[in-house]
This record gives C-alpha cells, structure tokens and sequence, in this order.
C-alpha cells in the first residue's frame, strides 16, 4: 500500500535527524561553558592577581602580571578555573582521607537523597490538590489563592519555623523540598488535568464512563506534558530546598552544610566553595536530566517528534 | 405487539416523541433549536438526517445519544429512556472530529470502550483486532494517531464505536472534514461495515448525495425551530456501488431531497432557500 511506504519513509527520516537533533544541545552547551571559561580567564588575565603556578603559594614566581587590578577579579573574588579543578583532587581539608571532588559527591547525593524524598512528596501532594481543584470549583476559588500565598513566604524565612516545629533533622530538609516542590506541580496540573480535547468528555460520556474512568483514562493521561514541565520545574526546586534547609536544620552533611562551611573558611580556600557551587548546579542538571529521560520515554510516539 | 404506525414495537430502537430542545442565550432570551419531533427508527435501519447548518440536526442525534437532554417530549431507546440506554452502553458515537487519544496506539484506542466495559485483555485484544479488519487498519495496529491520514484516523474512530457492538451507532457529520474522493470511499466502508453488522445506524450528514447514497430513509430538517420537514424513503437495491452513484433511481432521489430542503412543499424560507441553494451548487460537481 502507497500510504505504508509514505508512513515507513517518514519514519526513517526522522531517525536520521533525530541523532543530529539530538547531539546539537550538547554541541550548544559545550560552546557556551567554553565561552564562559574564555570570558572568566580573560578578565583575570587583564584585571586579575599575579599568576602563579597551578596550586601554588603566593611566595611562587609570578607567570604573568595582569596590567590592571580589579577587585572583583581578584584570586579570593574569581579564583582560577584551574585551581578550582585542581583543589578538587587534593583533601577537602587539612590531613582528610577523602579528596574534594569525593567530598562534594558524597555530599551531593545525600542531598539528593534529601531533595528526592521531598520531590516526591511534593510531586504527589501537588498532584492530589490539583486533583481536586479540577473536580471543585469551590474549592479551587477557596484554596488556590493560599497555595499562591504560601510561596510569596520567602523559604529562609519559613524554614527556622519549619525546623522550630519538627526539631533538626532529615524530616525537617524533606518538608522543605516538599513545600518548594508541590507548588509547580499543583499549578500545572490545574491546566494539565483540563488540558483533553473537549470532545473526548463526550466521547466518554457515550461510554457512560464514570469520573475515575474519566481520570485515570483521559484527564491524567492528557495532562503528562504538562506534569513533566512542572516536575522538571520541581527538580531543581526541591534541591534548593533541600541546600537550604540542611543549613537551617542543623544537618551535619549534604551540599547545604559544605556550602556554609566553606563559606566560613571562604578566605582560606575559595576555590572550594567554587567547587561546592559547581557541585550544587550539577546536581541541579543530572535530576533535571533524569526527569527529562523518564519524559522522553513515557511520552515517546504521542506526537510528531519535532514537538516532543 | 404492533404500534399504531405498524411497527413491531420489538423493532423499534429509537423513539421521539414531541422533543423539542431550548438553549437559553447569553442575554438571556431562549433560541428554539427543535420543536415536535416525532421519529421512529426500526432496528437495522439507516437514517439520515440532513437540513442546513443550525436545524438542530446535531443537537438531535445528541438527544438521542443522552449527551443532551431535550427539553420537552421523550426519547425512547431500546424500550427504555435515552439516558438508561447509554447508561447500559448501547450506543456507539463518532463525531465530526475522530477524537483519538494522542498517547494510544490504534489498537488501544480501539480496545478504549473495550477496558472501561471491563473486558479482560484477551477478549480485548480479540475483538480489537477483529474491528481494525473491518475497517481495513491491520497493517496500522501499532501506529500512533498522528502517523494516520485524516480518513484513516476517522476509519478507527469508527473501529472503536462498532467495538462494543452497540445496538445503536450515532454518527455526527463523521466525513464532514475529508476529501470528496476519500469521503466516497468512507461512504463506501460505511455502507459495508452496516451489511456486516447489521447495526442500526444514524447519521447526520449536511450532503445531499452521502444521505442518499447511504440510507434506507432520509430525514430533512429545516431550521428555526429545528422541524422535520420530510421523510424520503430510499428504495436503492443494495449493495449500492459506483453504478448506484450513476442510476436514475439515484438522481431522482437527490432531487427530491433537495426539493425537500429547498421547502417546495410551503415551508419555503428565504434563508432556508439561501443554504439550499448554496448547497446545491456545492454539491452538483460531486453528483454530476
């Protein structure tokens, strides 16, 4: 049949772009770093401190003399890219076993941990309020208004309160990803759990199908694109949570402790608290990536490819 | 038991009696959209209706559908009301639009109606696959919605109304959107798939060759307030083909529709005579 030899050519055709398609984000993404670390060296290069040799003292002969000193590009304000890479091979702290690089992975996957927990959490309450508020339009004119409420409260504000009213500790971190993550969601899903073609409720009615039917069938089915934008939204969210409510709560691990510690001992290795941060954001991009995989996957083939 | 029309009640699948159906408007006056209707449809029959654009043709199958409720008069459907009858699934619909689920494969979109009838999976499985025969859409069973031609897409929306086999299939201007050459091919399947089954099948349609070719009866609606203004019996020899298309018998009972929608028999309106007009000379090319 003419159309099948149509359907199968077009598929191919998209395959073959796909990987191309695929491949230039990355391209893109590693331009852009490279363009960032040109403009970061180049300012130290006009306006920054002597140059020394890579981990070396400031008594070590100087390489290179900028011919102007800006403060902001100062070693303590922008130290090296280099020295960042190198502080993160050697120990994270005078005579420590464990090198930098070790240190911030293990912090950053208890946070993870932390932030994952309360993502899901999150997800899941945003989930069920969005639920209801497109089955009640009384409780969605009473209550969405508090939801949009309750995120104007700046998080380090409510976090102390939060910690205050369950003590220190993981429960405390977790609450607080789960209160930055639900919001996103609920917001979405209120769209997303409306978003079916509105001929579909018709088409549902003819089969005298019931409101969980309908749910479950069409309203949560139809609405994935618009979850999936949301829990990319929530990934990153609940991490900042997370980093903020280990350092309130009194969590003596994760990425929210090593973050305010280097920044105590900032003037005696700022490179480390560089590090930490480029630790925090890379964090923040392999969950985001994760939540784009499973999108990806779950929803393969619903439309054409150049819109998923 | 005989009515007083001379039809077995036992026969008959839908019956109107006085329905006429108000909308109120956004200033708040009432728009008339059907008065007095009264049909009675046997089963395996093939009725058409046809009127112009805002006769309330529509508006009528969704009455009898129970997606709307009239608001005077009764439908009666299977010897129960409307809403009972859609309740106990005896309907199958397909809209102007095929209304597939972007995130279904053809197979699951058929098998749909099948899951939230409680089928088990294996009697689902087998009955979807007997449906995309019927419609010719084996080869496409994996394919997703947006990987189908606009007439391939319609033939799967109507795999999946036969699915449950209803006793009744409701059909709203399903070809409205397609070509007129894959349109004929449709009216074709559809013409086949109702021999098969023998499912009694109502079909709104605004093209007066498609009602004709189609039907076993005709009904022409004329608007505001929607009425209907004839009943035209269309005694074509089945099968009807390409040669049907091309009888005598066929352009006589085009005409008569269409002298029926014009309003030749007093019910003549200007803008009745507006809509017809236009229609006919939108439709001539296809027939001639």
């Amino acid at each position: 049949m003419a159309t099948t030899v149509i359907q199968r050519d077009r598929t191919s055709v998209w395959r073959g772009s796909s990987v191309r398609s695929r491949a230039r984000p990355l391209v893109t993404f590693g331009l852009f770093l490279l363009v960032i670390l040109a403009v970061w060296e180049g300012v130290k290069f006009l306006g920054g401190g002597p140059w020394r040799p890579i981990g070396a003292g400031p008594g070590a002969p100087v390489v290179w003399d900028p011919p102007f000193r800006w403060a902001f590009a100062n070693d303590l304000n922008l130290p090296h890219v280099w020295n960042i890479v190198y502080a993160l091979g050697q120990p994270f702290q005078r005579n420590a076993d464990q090198s930098l690089a070790e240190y911030l992975v293990g912090a950053s996957l208890y946070t993870w941990r932390e932030a994952g927990i309360g993502f899901l959490l999150g997800a899941f309450l945003g989930l069920l309020l969005a639920t209801i508020f497109v089955h009640s339009r009384l409780l969605e004119r009473a209550f969405v208004p508090y939801v949009i409420a309750s995120q104007t409260i700046p998080i380090i504000a409510l976090a102390p309160l939060i910690v205050f009213a369950l003590g220190q500790g993981i429960l405390s971190v977790v609450i607080i990803a789960t209160y930055l993550t639900f919001f996103p969601v609920t917001i979405a899903m209120i769209r997303g759990l409306r978003s079916f073609d509105p001929r579909s409720l018709e088409l549902m009615r003819s089969y005298a199908a019931s409101r969980a039917t309908i749910y479950w069938k069409l309203r949560l089915p139809a609405s994935m694109p618009y979850l999936f934008t949301a829990l990319k939204i929530a990934a990153s969210a609940s991490i900042v949570g997370a980093i903020i409510g280990e350092d309130t709560g009194g969590i003596q691990a994760g990425l929210g402790r090593v973050i305010t510690t280097f920044n105590q001992y900032y003037i005696t290795g700022p490179e480390k608290l560089w590090a930490a941060i480029l630790a925090a954001s890379l964090l923040g991009v392999v969950f985001f990536g994760c939540i784009r995989l499973a999108e990806v996957l779950i929803l393969r083939g619903r439309t054409a490819p150049s819109t998923t | 038991m005989s009515g007083p029309d001379g039809i077995d009640r036992a026969d008959r699948v839908v019956r109107l009696s006085g329905v006429g159906r108000v909308f109120a408007r956004r200033d708040g006056s009432v728009m008339t959209a059907l008065e007095g209707i009264d049909l009675d449809i046997r089963r395996g029959e093939f009725v058409s209706l046809i009127g112009p654009s805002g006769c309330g043709k529509s508006t009528l199958l969704r009455i009898i559908g129970d997606l709307i409720s009239p608001s005077s008069g009764s439908a009666i459907v299977n010897g129960k009301p409307a809403e009972r009858a859609r309740l106990d699934r005896d309907y199958g619909m397909v809209f102007q639009a095929p209304v597939l689920f972007d995130w279904r494969t053809v197979e699951d979109n058929v098998k749909l109606p099948l899951e939230i009838q409680g089928l088990d999976a294996a009697r689902r499985q087998a009955r979807a696959a007997e449906m995309l025969d019927l419609v010719e859409l084996e080869d496409f069973v994996h394919h997703y919605p947006w990987q189908l031609s606009g007439g391939m897409q319609q033939r799967v929306a109507i795999a999946r109304a036969l699915a449950f086999e209803p006793s009744i299939l409701l059909m709203d201007e399903p070809f409205g959107a397609l070509d007129e050459m894959t349109r004929e091919r449709m009216n074709s399947e559809v013409q086949r798939i109702w021999e098969r089954t023998g499912t009694t099948i109502v079909f709104v349609t605004h093209s007066i060759p498609e009602a004709v070719f189609m039907s076993s009866r005709v009904v022409v609606m004329s608007p505001r307030p929607g009425r209907i203004a004839s009943v035209i019996d269309v005694d074509l020899p089945r099968p009807r083909d390409e040669e049907t298309r091309e009888s005598d018998r066929y352009f006589e009972l085009v005409t008569q529709v269409r002298e029926a929608l014009r309003g030749r028999d007093g019910l003549t309106d200007p803008d009745t005579e507006a809509i017809a007009s236009a229609r006919r000379t939108s439709t001539e090319g296809a027939v001639g």
